[in-house]
């Protein structure tokens, strides 16, 4: 259930991992989606909308919310919308383009991305607990992801350690992600190392 | 004789600190009576210090054998001393558990029941008891300090109670046990694993034979009850923190710190307005004021008028518990006692 007006997760993409060796160091990178605010001006006609809305769920987009507000004393032909969308890494150019071809005229575009980071450190059996679980975990809420995962295994039977890097919007997402994770890190007898945030 | 009568509880590496450091600067202090486990001596017109060394060398003890003078027993033990009127202080540096706090307790209870000040290093009796030993030391008009208890050389508290006076104190962050950060700091350097770091922790001295108490967080977090209870008035005791150790700690955990630029330190920390009192292994910026090498300790206090202030010390060894234990007893003789 996406919360607070954020995006639901994106759909899961297979990862293929290849273990070899007893040693074995591997770090995986998402590139995360983007969210975007727009306002447009485009013709008050019916169907205008739809036509702008199209290009973006074509290239894999999410929208997220359409507010428009029509000023019944508005002499004026045109109207004015706001929508926030959720875009995958790189399409906004594209996505703009079509925007634009279609007459509308984009008066503001605003970029909101999940611009705060905590990188946290877990140490345990990490693998064998099921760390595709310990990720969507943090995925599922809507409102935070993994953004980066990088594990160090000693050797089998060994505990591991994983740097784990969280992004949400805001702090506060941030607490109550490193919450979760401290949840799942506490049944699953994982030991995480948070960074020193409280200071002043 | 001269200054301030000093009852001396405890021979071993911090009382001997002490004693040397007595012995060696001319201050207002002066040694009445000495006692380690096996028996004491006292004097009202001053110990002879040098006798008191060369006995402990050669004898093991500090008290005579036979009769001393001026005591009614046969041999004069640590309660005969504090039980007796040839101090104005004592200094309690006895070997004490941390579970009862004795003997400690029980020779500062009775030295401050007779209206004696009390100067100690002893970290079992303050986190215990420091409620009830502060209020006596008030109803008798007092002093009972305790600096040496936390962070060894750093004068954490009287910057606390004196320094910072008039300064609302929002939060302590620290690294106060030298153990902890020697073992990280040579994890992180050589990478070397948890164990091959405390072996050489434990070959330098500076861990324990059993190194739990230190590694496991509890010696963090006792000294946290007593800055908690000190600056705050808490009355908080060793269960009400959550305390995680050090002995988990991997090289690879190490490892992935450092690709960050981060390093991993065991930090007690204490925010009383979230009601917080923690330790816990933490990752910290390699910029971080409170991130230091080896066996040093560091304290970050945090007001709401002088900003962030950073302490950085010697939290162990024998000269440098001695500075904190002679700073109390001399600032106690400022406030109360002013014979030449």
């Amino acid at each position: 259930m996406p919360q607070r007006g954020y995006p639901s997760p994106a759909p899961p993409r297979p990862v293929l991992i290849l273990l070899s060796g007893r040693e074995c160091n591997l770090t995986i990178t998402r590139w995360s989606t983007m969210q975007v605010s727009m306002k447009l001006e485009m013709k008050d006609t019916p169907g205008q909308l739809v036509r702008v809305l199209e290009p973006i769920s074509q290239c894999g987009g999410n929208i997220i919310a359409v507010i428009h507000q029509r000023d019944p004393e508005s002499e004026s032909d045109t109207l004015d919308v706001q929508i926030v969308l959720d875009l995958p890494a790189g399409s906004l150019p594209a996505v703009v383009d079509q925007i634009k071809g279609l007459g509308v005229n984009i008066l503001r575009i605003g970029e909101e991305r999940l611009l705060h980071k905590r990188a946290l450190i877990m140490i345990g059996h990490i693998m064998h607990t099921d760390i595709s679980d310990t990720v969507d975990q943090i995925d599922r809420t809507g409102y935070a992801e993994v953004s980066e995962l990088s594990l160090m295994m000693p050797a089998i039977n060994e505990r591991s350690s994983a740097r784990i890097t969280l992004r949400t919007a805001n702090r506060k997402d941030m607490e109550s992600a490193v919450a979760i994770l401290r949840e799942v890190a506490a049944k699953k007898d994982l030991l995480i190392v948070e960074p020193l945030e409280e200071m002043a | 004789m001269k200054g301030m009568r000093v009852a001396l509880l405890g021979f071993g590496s911090v009382g001997q600190g002490v004693a040397r450091m007595l012995g060696e600067k001319d201050l207002p202090l002066t040694i009445t009576a000495i006692a380690d486990s096996k028996g004491g001596v006292i004097d009202p017109e001053g110990i002879s210090l040098p006798e008191v060394f060369s006995r402990k060398e050669k004898t093991g003890r500090c008290g005579k054998p036979g009769r001393p003078k001026g005591a009614k027993g046969p041999e004069v033990t640590a309660l005969d001393i504090v039980r007796s009127d040839a101090y104005d202080a004592l200094v309690e540096v006895t070997p004490t558990s941390m579970q009862t706090g004795e003997p400690a307790l029980t020779h500062i209870r009775t030295a401050l029941g007779l209206g004696r000040h009390v100067v100690t290093s002893n970290k079992g009796p303050i986190a215990l008891a420091h409620r009830e030993l502060t209020a006596l030391a008030a109803r008798k008009g007092v002093a009972l300090r305790y600096e040496a208890t936390v962070c060894g050389a750093i004068p954490i508290i009287r910057t606390l109670r004196d320094g910072l006076l008039g300064n609302e104190v929002k939060a302590l962050f620290g690294v106060m046990n030298g153990t902890c950060n020697y073992i990280l700091t040579r994890m992180e350097d050589e990478g070397l694993t948890y164990d091959q770091a405390l072996g050489e922790a434990q070959e330098m001295g500076y861990a324990e034979k059993d190194p739990t108490y230190d590694v496991k967080g509890l010696d963090t977090a006792i000294k946290l009850v007593i800055l908690a209870n000190t600056v705050w008035e808490m009355d908080a005791k060793l269960e009400d923190v959550d305390v995680t150790g050090i002995d988990l700690i991997t090289p690879q955990a190490i490892q992935l710190a450092m690709d960050e630029e981060v390093a991993v330190r065991l930090i007690g920390e204490a925010i009383p307005s979230r009601k917080l009192l923690r330790v816990s292994p933490r990752i910290i910026p390699r910029s971080h004021p409170l991130l230091v090498e080896g066996t040093l300790n560091a304290v970050t206090v945090v007001t709401d008028m002088a900003g962030e202030l950073t302490f950085i010390g010697k939290g162990a060894g024998a000269v440098e518990t001695a500075s904190a234990v002679i700073g109390d007893l001399l600032s106690i003789r400022e406030q109360y006692d002013r014979r030449p």
